[in-house]
């Protein structure tokens, strides 16, 4: 059944496995965008897009999109075998999951991290703090990028394996266990609804205003 | 090794003939099966008297008629009930029964919980745990006894309709079809938080009602209380709307959650008198039933019944839901995720 969003082909320039099943796959950026929004994309013109976050930078000359394979979905194994040159089909970028200069705690699971390293990328990383969420160590994408620059502000919650400087946990239980949250700070969240809204509860039960809380879904 | 049979209930009559045919069965045998899939209550291929024996042993060799009775009940006072289902894998699901005079609704679920995150939505809290097929939601009015009784249908359940959009659309094409539950387009309600893509392909495609849960008219709040205005923010779904003759009897409604000191200002009737000004639509105010956890609270009812007069006095249509089966979680989801948490807590248990 084909949804509405109008979609314009585009040629695959790269595409890198960057964890076990998770791709990092890169095109000519055919417009500008802001940092923090989605693109639809979609293996045929009249299939139906699945929404993206793009993980690249406004200035970056390349759209970069990361994923991971769905094995029930239908795009995502099949993104997953497109080499360079291929066509995709894409939409033009929207939403206004829109980062700023002002201090925010930036907090994703899994590829939830797309659209703050959008905003790192930018250049809007200066007061953030990330929290990324994985299962094991090869979960925390685009740490090479994060590292140098946060440091201690870089906080990455493993729930099934330990490492140095890794916190071992989820990251509801990285808030829980966290005391003294800013109250006059921003929250991002993106990643799975139920990341977000547990930890929107969370936040919300440490007295964070929830006009402070700013959620993206996947869908 | 115990194989899941392929369900009967959920195929429009098209594709029962096209099974039917290609089992070498008399084309008329997918006409058969969608009568008593669809106008009977019965449950077993057994029942299906004007069907051939040999045809209904080749049937249940291979199909399952796929209903499946809810697992529990709860009766409210005023008459309303809720049912539970178990969507499988300890997963649950709610469709609640209210009866109110000569109206008998039935408000299903599409989804086993929801993607979607609302900050006032109990399902949300569930995380989002699957689809269900156009058969499931279709079982939630095929197996309950007031069946036959059901004038209305909202999906207003758990999920968000147009986050499974095509099963929505054949459970509804099913429910209204002649040979299906015969449920007139003008008594079939489906619900959005605004996805429009699929909202476009739903007017193009349906002639069912439309309700937009909008809950307030101003982007920053909304994006708030709902993340999905990131993605797709309320003024384009209400131009979206706009674009379409909704011709005479189809209907759109705007669902709006009153909340105290949040979204029951004269600001907020002001602005939900701009936002609507060209669409053809009534507005539907509802007090909100607390949820654990949420820091929002229902507005009174006299802020409630003021907002709606201001409202009128725009020219806007605008009633107040009635509340019903409160002593039952009327909030939807409530159930359900008592009983998933119930259910984790015993395999805790177990382990």
């Amino acid at each position: 059944m084909k949804t509405k969003l109008k979609l314009s082909k585009v040629k695959v320039i790269r595409q890198r496995e960057i964890s076990p099943g998770v791709f990092v796959l890169s095109f000519i950026r055919p417009w500008d965008f802001t940092a923090g929004q989605v693109v639809g994309l979609a293996g045929h013109e009249n299939d139906e897009a699945r929404l993206y976050s793009i993980a690249s930078g406004e200035l970056d000359e390349e759209v970069d999109i990361l994923y991971n394979i769905n094995p029930d979905g239908k795009l995502t194994p099949w993104m997953a075998q497109l080499n360079t040159a291929d066509n995709l089909w894409v939409s033009e970028p929207f939403g206004s999951f829109t980062g700023d200069e002002e201090k925010a705690w930036w907090i994703a699971s899994g590829t939830g991290i797309a659209p703050f390293a959008s905003m790192f990328r930018t250049g809007l990383f200066k007061n953030k703090k990330i929290i990324h969420g994985g299962k094991d160590l090869q979960s925390f994408y685009f740490h090479q990028l994060f590292e140098p620059e946060l440091n201690e502000n870089y906080i990455r919650c493993s729930s099934r394996e330990n490492g140095e400087g890794i916190y071992h946990g989820r990251i509801t239980k990285y808030l829980r266990e966290h005391s003294n949250l800013p109250l006059d700070e921003k929250y991002y969240l993106c990643g799975s609804a139920e990341m977000v809204v547990d930890a929107r509860d969370i936040l919300i039960e440490k007295g964070i205003p929830f006009d402070n809380i700013i959620s993206e879904i996947y869908f | 090794m115990l194989t899941v049979k392929e369900s009967l209930l959920g195929k429009t009559r098209e594709e029962l003939t096209q099974l039917t045919i290609e089992m070498g069965l008399p084309t008329y045998t997918g006409g058969q099966l969608a009568y008593w899939l669809y106008k009977t209550p019965i449950d077993s291929f057994d029942q299906m008297t004007n069907v051939s024996k040999k045809a209904r042993t080749a049937l249940s060799e291979r199909f399952d008629l796929g209903m499946k009775a809810p697992i529990s009940e709860s009766v409210s006072t005023d008459g309303t009930k809720k049912y539970l289902f178990n969507a499988g894998n300890g997963k649950f699901i709610e469709a609640a029964y209210i009866p109110d005079g000569v109206r008998h609704t039935l408000c299903v679920s599409s989804q086993v919980g929801c993607k979607m995150g609302c900050l006032f939505c109990m399902t949300g809290k569930q995380g989002f745990q699957g689809q269900l097929t156009a058969g499931e939601i279709l079982n939630q009015l095929r197996s309950i006894p007031e069946r036959a009784k059901i004038t209305n249908i909202v999906y207003m359940g758990m999920g968000e309709p147009f986050d499974n959009l095509e099963a929505v659309m054949k459970s509804t094409a099913i429910l209204t079809a002649e040979y299906g539950f015969a449920i007139s387009v003008r008594k079939v309600t489906v619900s959005t938080i605004g996805i429009i893509p699929a909202m476009k392909v739903f007017l193009e495609n349906s002639k069912c009602n439309l309700a937009v849960s909008l809950h307030t008219p101003f982007e920053d709040e909304r994006k708030n209380l709902m993340p999905v205005q990131n993605v797709y923010p309320i003024k384009d779904v209400v131009e979206t709307i706009q674009q379409y003759d909704l011709g005479k009897y189809r209907r759109v409604s705007i669902e709006y959650i009153m909340f105290k000191g949040l979204n029951d200002t004269r600001r907020h009737v002001n602005e939900l008198a701009r936002l609507l000004n060209k669409v053809n639509c009534r507005i539907n105010l509802i007090r909100f039933h607390t949820i654990p956890g949420t820091p929002l609270e229902s507005s009174d009812d006299a802020t409630i019944l003021d907002f709606q007069q201001a409202l009128i006095a725009k020219g806007i249509v605008t009633t107040i839901r009635a509340s019903r089966g409160q002593d039952i979680e009327a909030a939807c989801g409530l159930l359900s995720t008592k009983e998933l948490v119930k259910k984790k807590r015993e395999n805790v248990s177990d382990q």
